[in-house]
């Protein structure tokens, strides 16, 4: 069978391929993980082409690699035992936004940066939960990984915001899950039985969501910030229920970096809010402030006053100065472990974090964002690294490596993880709980073609 | 180490204590505010180490010259009172370490010299007719380091001194023009104070704009506009070259506005304020201050210093005023010519 065609004749020649200079781009992520070309690259423009190349790939054992834009840094859409990477960013409409009741029905190639430009132009008093990856990540990778956006604090995991989804299943099935299964709303997966739970956290391993239902949020007119600084990170915790306490906050991002100065040595609790009116946004303000006021008092620890400038930087959404981390070294790189851990951990997190540093002999940074109201975070153990330098790469590596068992080791969870790491989570995990994951699987996908490798309990 | 030139029969027989009477910030009748100064010559607690918004006026009120703001940072810091958190204090003694992209040394720069201290920033602005000719330098290595006088850690300034001055003392200059009242006010007021040395002519950079201006003064076209000045914390250590200003201003045509908070009755921009946790404070000062200029109908609000910039450039924009540096609007003047 010449599967090239076959693909052609599904999707058009304009979107297949299998040059070499192009199989080398999905090879890869921007991470640390190894490489590997896929066979073909394909980019379908619908749901049923979508369905026609699940249909082949099944018939034939061809393992499939659903990718957005590839920006996990773990791994998570390469191609590890080839087959065809299905590039979902040529669907990338937004078809409806339902404003009343805020939430929108997107493609999966709807990136992060389209779907901000497009509300804010037409619907500038709705937003959605924007992470700080680059604008070009798209907004189903994201969900799909249980990413977290600067409504996180107010509303939980992004993945907690999907109302509705259209996949492809691994078999070749169009099916629909939520309201949208039964009406023309996309408003909810509830009151049915949970089924989005079996898409989502999965990699693409359970099928290709090819529409999504997502719910929006109020978009104030203006937003703010204020950060809290503290020498001692055992008070973060405290600091951070304080801080949610008051229900006030939008956003709420933990930093510790050695570089610049200005940020050694202390933790930095950056505190988002907003409002529609200044008085408004006083009031929070006061509140936040009045929420530790203890620790004023006692010295140990103030809100820093920001420059203008400083302040833009920190108001930037998606704050590019992610982004810019990755290259301090110069030569662009970094990793990091997301570790999803109670925030009570967090000292002891960052104490890990620079113990590993310091015994790599690498630097590190920190940014984490609360999930909930303190109901869990994301703290990053980051190490950038120069790409033109092995040594440094192989030092990043090993001291994420490291992480990932700190993470384990701190009751936490590492979040997106690579293969090794989905591999060492699998094996403390109840084993009765794998097995069900693997159950689900079989399930679903008999032949084992949706982006083998990943989520693999061993018999 | 450096010890304060500090006099105490000259606060003993003082009967005004003007340095608390005309505080701003604390309400004290002559005799509390006698009480209180009693306590400080003789090393003891006063609710001064604890309430003081470190705004520096009480040298200005002090005509005697005996330094009672200086007095009360060095009993704040042996006392161990703080003003402001201690990671906000680590913050700034952080801030000043030189890093990789701060040169110790500008081979080749000449007099005239303005040192811009921390404002890289600023380093754009300081070109055009008025600085024709003039070598720049800046950077931690320069950093005049007096904002730790805020903080109640001023022995941070005597230890660091010595080196920011060899630093600039290096380059051979006989005079040094500071962007920034702080380091003018670091290298003349604190200086003297503490008998630390320093082999060079500090020169303000009001006192440069002016002869500049002057020189050019047939290029000048008068503004016409009514200008509100926002004093900052540092002038208050050297009030003697404040004439200056109101030379500027007439050359450039530029109307002072009579208002209450300017001159020795000025009100601090508040950034300081914040930073001391002082937040209902530091929204009343702003609110008085702006609404001030507001009604004395200025159309610019005039700064000398970076950081009141920051902290009140928004403020009065919302006002409807404009917020200009002061060389900003002195090439204002010279451009339209
Ligand atoms: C600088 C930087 C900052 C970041 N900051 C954040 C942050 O603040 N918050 C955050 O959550 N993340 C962050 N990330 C991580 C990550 O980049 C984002 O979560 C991003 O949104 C992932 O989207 P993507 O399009 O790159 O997904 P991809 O990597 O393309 O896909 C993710 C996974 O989903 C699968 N998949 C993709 N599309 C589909 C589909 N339609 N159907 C089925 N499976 C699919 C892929 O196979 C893969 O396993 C950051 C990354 C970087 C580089």
């Amino acid at each position: 069978m010449d599967i090239y065609k076959a693909l052609v004749d599904i999707v058009g020649e304009e979107f297949v391929s299998r040059n070499e200079e192009e199989l080398y781009i999905y090879s890869r992520d921007s991470g640390l993980t190894e490489r590997e070309k896929p066979d073909f690259v394909v980019m379908p423009g619908s749901a049923e082409e979508v369905q026609k190349i699940v249909l082949l790939a099944n018939k034939y054992k061809i393992p499939l690699i659903p990718v957005g834009a590839s920006l996990t840094l773990s791994g998570l859409a390469v191609p590890i035992r080839k087959g065809i990477v299905v590039d979902l960013r040529r669907m990338d409409r937004i078809i409806e936004v339902n404003r009343l009741g805020r939430y929108a029905v997107i493609e999966p190639g709807v990136t992060q940066g389209k779907l901000k430009a497009f509300l804010e132009r037409n619907y500038p008093d709705l937003c959605h939960s924007m992470p700080d990856a680059p604008p070009s990540a798209t907004v189903v990778g994201n969900i799909l990984i249980h990413g977290q956006g600067n409504l996180s604090q107010l509303y939980g995991f992004n993945s907690t915001m999907v109302t509705g989804l259209e996949i492809v299943l691994p078999t070749g099935k169009i099916c629909r899950i939520g309201s949208c299964s039964l009406s023309p709303y996309w408003f909810a997966v509830e009151p049915l039985p949970y089924l989005a739970g079996i898409f989502l956290g999965w990699f693409g391993t359970t099928g290709i969501i090819t529409k999504l239902g997502l719910r929006l949020y109020p978009r104030k007119r203006l937003r703010d910030i204020e950060v809290f600084v503290l020498d001692d990170p055992e008070k973060v915790a405290d600091v951070v229920y304080r801080i949610t306490h008051t229900e006030m906050a939008e956003d709420v991002i933990t930093m510790e970096q050695p570089y610049p100065m200005m940020f050694r040595d202390v933790v930095l609790v950056q505190i988002y809010f907003n409002g529609d009116s200044e008085e408004e946004i006083e009031f929070k303000r006061k509140m936040l402030w009045n929420s530790v006021m203890n620790y004023i008092r006692s010295r140990d620890g103030g809100f820093m006053f920001l420059t203008p400038d400083v302040q833009e930087d920190f108001l930037e959404k998606p704050a590019s100065s992610v982004t810019r981390f990755a290259d301090v070294m110069k030569g662009g790189g970094f990793v990091y472990c997301g570790a999803i851990i109670p925030v009570e951990k967090f000292a002891e997190a960052l104490r890990k974090l620079k113990e590993i540093a310091k015994r790599h002999e690498i630097t590190y940074g920190h940014v984490g964002r609360i999930v909930g109201r303190g109901h869990c975070m994301m703290f990053s153990f980051s190490f950038p690294f120069n790409r033109a330098d092995r040594a440094s790469m192989e030092r990043a590596k090993e001291a994420l490596h490291e992480s990932y068992l700190a993470t384990l080791e701190l009751g936490g969870i590492p979040w997106k993880p690579e293969l090794f790491a989905q591999k060492m989570i699998l094996e403390r995990m109840d084993k009765n709980a794998a097995e069900l994951m693997k159950q689900i699987r079989g399930l679903l996908d008999p032949n084992g073609i949706m982006n083998p490798g990943n989520w693999e309990v061993e018999p | 180490m450096f010890e304060l030139k500090f006099d105490r029969a000259v606060c003993e027989d003082c009967t005004t204590v003007d340095c608390l009477v005309r505080c701003q910030y604390m309400d004290f009748d002559v005799e509390e505010a006698k009480r209180e100064i009693m306590k400080l010559i003789n090393g003891e607690d006063s609710v001064v180490l604890h309430e003081c918004a470190t705004c520096y006026a009480c040298e200005e009120y002090c005509k005697r010259g005996n330094h009672p703001f200086y007095l009360i940072t060095d009993l704040q810091e042996k006392k161990g009172i703080f003003p402001a958190p201690r990671p906000i204090l680590r913050q700034w003694i952080n801030l000043a370490i030189p890093g990789k992209k701060d040169f110790p040394h500008f081979p080749g720069a000449k007099e005239p010299v303005i040192s811009l201290c921390l404002f890289p920033e600023y380093i754009g602005s300081i070109q055009g007719k008025l600085f024709e000719d003039v070598s720049v330098i800046l950077g931690r290595h320069f950093f005049c380091q007096l904002v730790y006088l805020h903080f109640g850690k001023p022995s941070i300034i005597r230890e660091r001194l010595p080196k920011i001055i060899e630093n600039i003392a290096n380059h051979g200059f006989k005079e040094v023009v500071f962007f920034h009242d702080e380091c003018y006010s670091t290298f003349t007021s604190y200086a003297n104070a503490y008998g630390i040395h320093v082999p060079f002519k500090p020169v303000h950079f009001f006192e440069y704009l002016y002869e500049n201006l002057k020189k050019r003064e047939s290029e000048i076209e008068p503004l016409n506009v009514k200008v509100a000045y926002q004093r900052n914390c540092s002038t208050r250590l050297t009030p003697w070259k404040e004439h200056y200003l109101d030379k500027i201003f007439e050359l450039i045509g530029a109307e002072r506005v009579e208002r209450k908070y300017d001159r020795e009755n000025a009100l601090c921009c508040g950034g300081i304020i914040r930073s001391l946790q002082r937040y209902d404070l530091f929204v009343d000062v702003q609110k008085r201050n702006v609404e001030d200029m507001a009604r004395a109908n200025a159309e610019y609000c005039v700064f000398n210093c970076p950081a009141c910039y920051s902290s009140l450039a928004k403020r009065v924009e919302e006002k409807g005023i404009k917020p200009v540096m002061i060389h900003e609007l002195c090439k204002l003047a010279l451009k339209r010519a």
